[in-house]
């Protein structure tokens, strides 16, 4: 056997959605519960009392920050989960001895994670046609960005499954750091209406980049610059995956 | 024709200090049954990790089929089945979709009717559609075997396969073990059970404290250090062994019913022809001579002791 074990690959793919088809409508409800509720609370009873943003209506604007709420918090959690399930029952070692490479192990486990993320950002996208009127200026760049931190943030949380010790770990990151980062990272607001020096503060937290960036595809602004928000992306995306083959190199928490 | 599985001075220190192996080198014949025998803690789960590359080896080089297990793992690992010691499987999984999963994950083309041939190898058949968490130990354990052969391994490496199992399970893993055998797979199992190693093995290495005491063909072994027993049974008790049995070193056992003379099959004189003479000489009656083979447990005990005893000699 020579080049790419797609078998293999493909393998891991397959294991990984039938994990999600066996969850499927707790995988499909929760978004769109979740979703719905941001819309009757934000949208429909603070949201009326909002000016427009822009010119764009309070409810519509929070379709880009809830869809990346999710994003990041449903990649983190499938590919964490993905990987520390495995370490925790003892079946990782099948992964260990198999003749996969980390790119190719990786590949599956957030290629999975990151297509059930997608799937349920398009299903919070048609949720959200339900309470708003939906404006995407630029779909192809909308559909890149989701495509895009899915797969970053799926990277993320396999870095997060590997390292975790225990189940309380796995939550510790997503709880103590993604989702703050996300609720003061312009999900629900522009940080220009932020006064100063909280909006230079913002600045600094990357997951602005990221729901900045996403909203740009929707309404054709942001709170920075498009280029910004994809360079940055990109940044955490390389980081990310120097990180796993990193971590496959020395076998960090994998092997002894 | 070159050793399928070739391991040359490897050596493992765990991050803790613990030095699980001390300079290994060991060869294995394509082809042959092998037995790594050993107590507990021995190394020997240590090694087959390395050689499957769970566990990253502090020296060392390991050529499986002429690739290098690190250099080349794609190769090397495609080769190699994996049956562990512990039961560890995705218990949501069915038995028909995790032998797909399996093979898929070593990079092997779908193929149906050899998986569905292993899954009657194994007794399996009834079980495929059933999810792993519903069936018994024993079968979970057959599902780890079927899972190692499910990309037709050349080496197959089995880690205590017969811990906690039951009696069916046994033969059928012994007849498993002879198809395999038949169509060429080698095989390597570790044991602390000496029968099994005995039973099945063509060869032998004894391992203890991260050192290969010794790699022999499993009947030299036994010759080599097989001693007999002769247990003599008498007619009348006796309280003391006589003083004229002296030279022979008798023990009496069982109350004084039986004598027992352990001797040295390989020896040109065995001492039991003047035994029996000088029984008879004395007019000691008995009923029933029975000779036994000293067991592979007896072999491991002696050199264990013996290499533990020239230690201490030499720090002396």
């Amino acid at each position: 056997m020579t080049g790419v074990n797609l078998h293999g690959i493909w393998a891991i793919y397959r294991f990984e959605m039938a994990r999600t088809l066996r969850t499927l409508w707790q995988s499909i409800a929760t978004p769109v519960i979740t979703t719905s509720l941001y819309f009757i609370v934000f949208g429909g009873a603070i949201g009326s009392r909002i000016e427009s943003i822009g010119d764009v209506n309070y409810g519509s604007f929070l379709v880009p920050g809830l869809i990346m709420l999710s994003l990041l918090t449903q990649s983190i959690a499938n590919a964490s989960i993905g990987i520390y399930f495995p370490k925790f029952t003892g079946t990782v070692f099948e992964l260990l001895s198999a003749p996969i490479s980390a790119v190719e192990m990786v590949i599956g486990f957030v290629g999975a994670a990151a297509t059930k993320s997608i799937v349920i950002g398009l299903i919070i996208l048609a949720t959200s046609a339900f309470f708003v009127p939906l404006r995407i200026d630029h779909p192809l760049a909308m559909l890149a960005f989701l495509v895009l931190t899915s797969i970053t943030f799926s990277m993320f949380g396999f870095i997060i499954g590997i390292w975790a010790n225990g189940f309380e770990q796995l939550n510790i990151v997503p709880a103590l750091l993604v989702t703050p980062l996300t609720f003061l990272g312009g999900a629900f607001y522009s940080i220009d209406m932020l006064p100063e020096p909280w909006r230079t503060v913002s600045l600094f937290n990357p997951v602005v980049y990221l729901v900045s960036g996403f909203r740009w595809s929707f309404f054709g602004a942001g709170d920075v610059d498009i280029w910004w928000s994809l360079g940055f992306t990109g940044a955490f995306l390389a980081l990310c995956l120097g990180l796993i083959i990193a971590i496959f190199k020395t076998g960090y928490r994998l092997k002894n | 024709m070159p050793s399928i599985l070739s391991i040359s001075q490897v050596s493992k220190t765990y991050a803790s200090g613990h030095k699980a192996l001390d300079h290994v080198d060991l060869e294995i014949e394509r082809g042959e049954i092998f037995a790594l025998l050993g107590p507990n803690g021995a190394g020997k789960t240590t090694l087959i990790s390395i050689i499957c590359g769970i566990v990253t080896p502090s020296t060392g080089t390991i050529l499986v089929d002429g690739h290098d297990a690190i250099r080349q793992p794609r190769e090397a690992r495609s080769r190699i089945g994996l049956v562990p010691q512990e039961i560890a499987v995705d218990m949501f999984s069915t038995v028909g979709s995790t032998l797909r999963f399996s093979r898929g994950l070593f990079g092997k083309a779908p193929n149906q009717p050899y998986l569905d041939e292993v899954l009657k190898d194994l007794s399996l058949w009834d079980k495929r559609d059933s999810k792993i968490m519903e069936l018994s130990g024993g079968m979970k354990r057959r599902v780890m075997i079927a899972k190692a052969l499910s990309h037709e391994p050349d080496i197959l490496f089995l880690d205590e396969p017969t811990a906690g199992v039951d009696v069916s399970l046994r033969r059928d893993m012994w007849k498993m073990i002879g198809r395999l055998r038949e169509r060429g797979t080698t095989i390597i199992l570790t044991t602390h059970y000496i029968e099994e190693a005995e039973e099945m093995a063509d060869r032998v290495g004894v391992i203890n404290k991260g050192q290969l005491l010794l790699v022999e063909g499993k009947t030299e072994l036994m010759k080599k250090l097989g001693k007999r027993e002769m247990d003599i049974s008498l007619v009348e008790p006796m309280a003391t062994v006589p003083a004229e049995l002296g030279e022979w070193h008798l023990t009496l056992e069982d109350d004084g019913h039986r004598l027992r003379y352990v001797f040295d099959a390989q020896a040109e004189r065995t001492g039991i022809p003047s035994l029996l003479r000088k029984l008879s000489d004395l007019g000691i009656g008995f009923k029933d001579l029975d000779t036994s083979k000293s067991s592979l447990e007896d072999i491991f005990v002696d050199l264990v002791e013996h290499r533990e005893a020239s230690n201490e000699g030499a720090a002396a």
